[in-house]
């Protein structure tokens, strides 16, 4: 359906091509130089030290789920990384040894990034973060075609809060089953 | 949705050689033009007719409040307070006593009427320069009842453009995602509304995450990320028909799409094992083109106006910054030098300018550097905010800005703001929910 505006034109009155034109004073006065001077200073992250992260990665069990008993389901990594902590590495080698175990199981590695990243990008990371913990699995032994990869970007945080600890919780590739 | 057309029979080109009033739109105007906005004037009959269709009890009020409320929102204009007007509006529109709007320090004044004329509205109006005792414009639109806001929005911007020199963005819509529900497992919907807030529509259910709808160039398309089925691909929306399909057969996530200028491609980004790169496909003949080819982040991309370079975002350096290349993928240079991270970067549709969002010691900036990266110039600085997106004029940025939450993880909302590209005039854009990822449409009346 297509709804038409028409526009027709109307008279125009008291046209005087001659008449002496006023130049609006607000022009002269009025205006600001552009330079938007915004000042840089900003607040420094402050790194609590909680014995809940080392460097920026966090080290505690708060949010970890256990795909079997002694398989923790998730790992964590420092901010806009994709590389796999020690930490991390024992992880995925337990994941490893289990999927080994029960061949019929298939998992999706759900990458995930925090909320200070712009979205687009953090797609692109949360996906490179999930095929860093997909890429480790393999070379112990896991088929690729029991691993599928999903990025949320920073869609689903585990912790809601805006602040380090929180956003390190959410950096995370997340081992979920899939069958 | 309806699509309107508007067909410009005459148009009046007002003689150039002498201009009458003029609004600088290049500077923050800290002193706006008083302009007074009298009511449209309507006879008794058709104002009948109008409230029975419309339920609107005065329709001429209610367009000359649209145009009033455009007016100010741009910053660049004073709507005064009709409760100083001297003149009855039909009285105005006939002839202006210029001496009483001189009085009350008007120096534009919009004046007009309003007609049901064979089951159509019929609307008039006319600008006039106060101190000059002259008649700048008169132009009268003819269309069905329930356009009656956008010819408000028409009425705005033919006097912006009259008054600026540059064209309008008022009869424009804008396409965002709207977000509900606790932080950790938000509802993401399409939504479009007006420019003005109004008319809000949700276009999808919120059964999948949504994200980044971005227009077609002549806003009857939307392409954005969907999570249906739990695969995120990049989409097809026709907004007239419903109609939605996936853009391609890629075997991952696509994702960042955006149309080129002339509508025929996508571009995006596709992520595979671990790499994003930046891809195009042709909507017509579907053929698919890989755009850049490097083991990092490509992604955010965007074309310049005339179609023949692209700008996007990549860690290739090792942190995000921002590129442009050819068309084709090549010469790829990067242009973002200062300090910090740089994201999503926008090119202007007057060409000259690119946007961006930018991360420095823990907040965010939205800026606009020159092409080539000189002149960085940052507009606004937040806790969270990012995605901006153009006025089709190139005057005004939309983006989004998100709140940071308490020691408890509340207090957490997404709203939509703009701000002048000069850094002046900054505004929340109201909307019914929470709100990200906005995207403004093409002027529709041209």
């Amino acid at each position: 359906m297509k709804h038409l505006i028409s526009c027709e034109k109307v008279r125009i009155r008291n046209i005087d091509q001659g008449a002496i034109m006023k130049l609006n004073k607000i022009l002269k006065n009025a205006f600001l130089i552009t330079v938007a001077c915004l000042a840089l200073s900003a607040c420094a992250t402050s790194k609590k030290s909680t014995g809940q992260m080392q460097g920026d990665v966090y080290t505690g069990t708060d949010t970890v789920e256990y795909l079997a008993s002694g398989v923790p389901d998730r790992v964590f990594f420092a901010t806009n990384e994709s590389v796999l902590t020690t930490a991390s590495r024992e992880t995925l080698r337990k994941q490893a040894a289990w999927l080994r175990k029960n061949s019929d199981i298939t998992i999706v590695l759900e990458g995930h990034a925090d909320e200070r990243g712009t979205r687009e990008y953090n797609l692109a990371l949360g996906e490179r973060r999930a095929n860093a913990a997909k890429d480790y699995l393999m070379t112990y032994g896991i088929s690729s075609d029991r691993i599928s990869v999903l990025s949320y970007g920073k869609e689903r945080p585990v912790d809601s809060g805006s602040n380090p600890l929180a956003w390190s919780k959410n950096r995370r590739s997340v081992s979920v089953k899939a069958n | 949705m309806k699509r309107i057309f508007i067909i410009i029979l005459f148009l009046i080109l007002p003689a150039k050689a002498f201009a009458l009033i003029e609004v600088d739109i290049t500077r923050g105007n800290l002193n706006p033009l008083p302009i007074a906005v009298s009511p449209l004037s309507i006879d008794e009959n058709s104002r009948q007719n109008f409230q029975k269709i419309l339920k609107k009890k005065n329709i001429g009020i209610e367009i000359s409040a649209v145009v009033e409320k455009n007016l100010k929102t741009s910053g660049l204009f004073n709507p005064l307070n009709k409760d100083a007007f001297l003149q009855e509006p039909d009285i105005a529109n006939l002839k202006p006593r210029f001496e009483d709007w001189n009085l009350i320090k008007a120096q534009a004044l919009i004046t007009g009427k309003v007609n049901f004329v064979d089951d159509k509205l019929r609307v008039e109006f006319r600008l006039w320069d106060v101190l000059a005792g002259k008649e700048m414009m008169a132009l009268a639109f003819t269309t069905v009842p329930n356009n009656w806001r956008r010819v408000g929005h028409i009425i705005t911007d033919k006097v912006y453009e009259r008054l600026t020199g540059e064209k309008g963005y008022f009869d424009t819509r804008i396409i965002y995602v709207a977000e509900e529900g606790p932080k950790t497992r938000r509802v993401k919907k399409l939504a479009i509304m007006d420019q003005d807030g109004e008319n809000n529509k949700f276009l999808t259910l919120g059964n999948e995450l949504v994200l980044t709808p971005r227009f077609n160039p002549t806003s009857q398309m939307v392409t954005y990320l969907s999570y249906f089925r739990n695969l995120p691909r990049v989409y097809l929306l026709d907004i007239e028909t419903g109609m939605q399909e996936v853009v391609g057969d890629f075997p991952g996530m696509t994702f960042a799409p955006r149309f080129s200028p002339d509508g025929k491609k996508i571009i995006m980004s596709f992520a595979k094992d671990g790499n994003s790169d930046i891809y195009t496909m042709d909507l017509e003949n579907r053929i698919v083109e890989k755009i850049t080819n490097h083991p990092s982040i490509d992604t955010s991309p965007s074309y310049s106006p005339d179609g023949k370079y692209i700008c996007f975002n990549s860690d290739r350096s090792g942190y995000q910054q921002i590129y442009i290349m050819k068309k084709d993928g090549s010469n790829v240079k990067r242009i973002s030098f200062g300090r910090g991270l740089y994201g999503t970067p926008v090119w202007s549709p007057r060409g000259d300018l690119i946007a961006f969002t930018k991360l420095h010691k823990g907040k965010f900036y939205i800026g606009v550097m020159r092409t080539d990266g000189s002149g960085e110039r940052l507009l606004t600085e937040n806790f969270y905010q990012e995605a901006p997106s153009w006025s089709p004029n190139g005057r005004v940025l939309i983006f989004y800005r998100e709140t940071k939450t308490n020691d408890k993880g509340e207090g957490f909302s997404a709203k939509l703001w703009s701000i002048d590209l000069t850094g002046y005039n900054e505004r929340l854009v109201t909307t019914p929910t929470d709100a990200s990822d906005p995207s403004w449409s093409s002027l529709l009346s041209n």
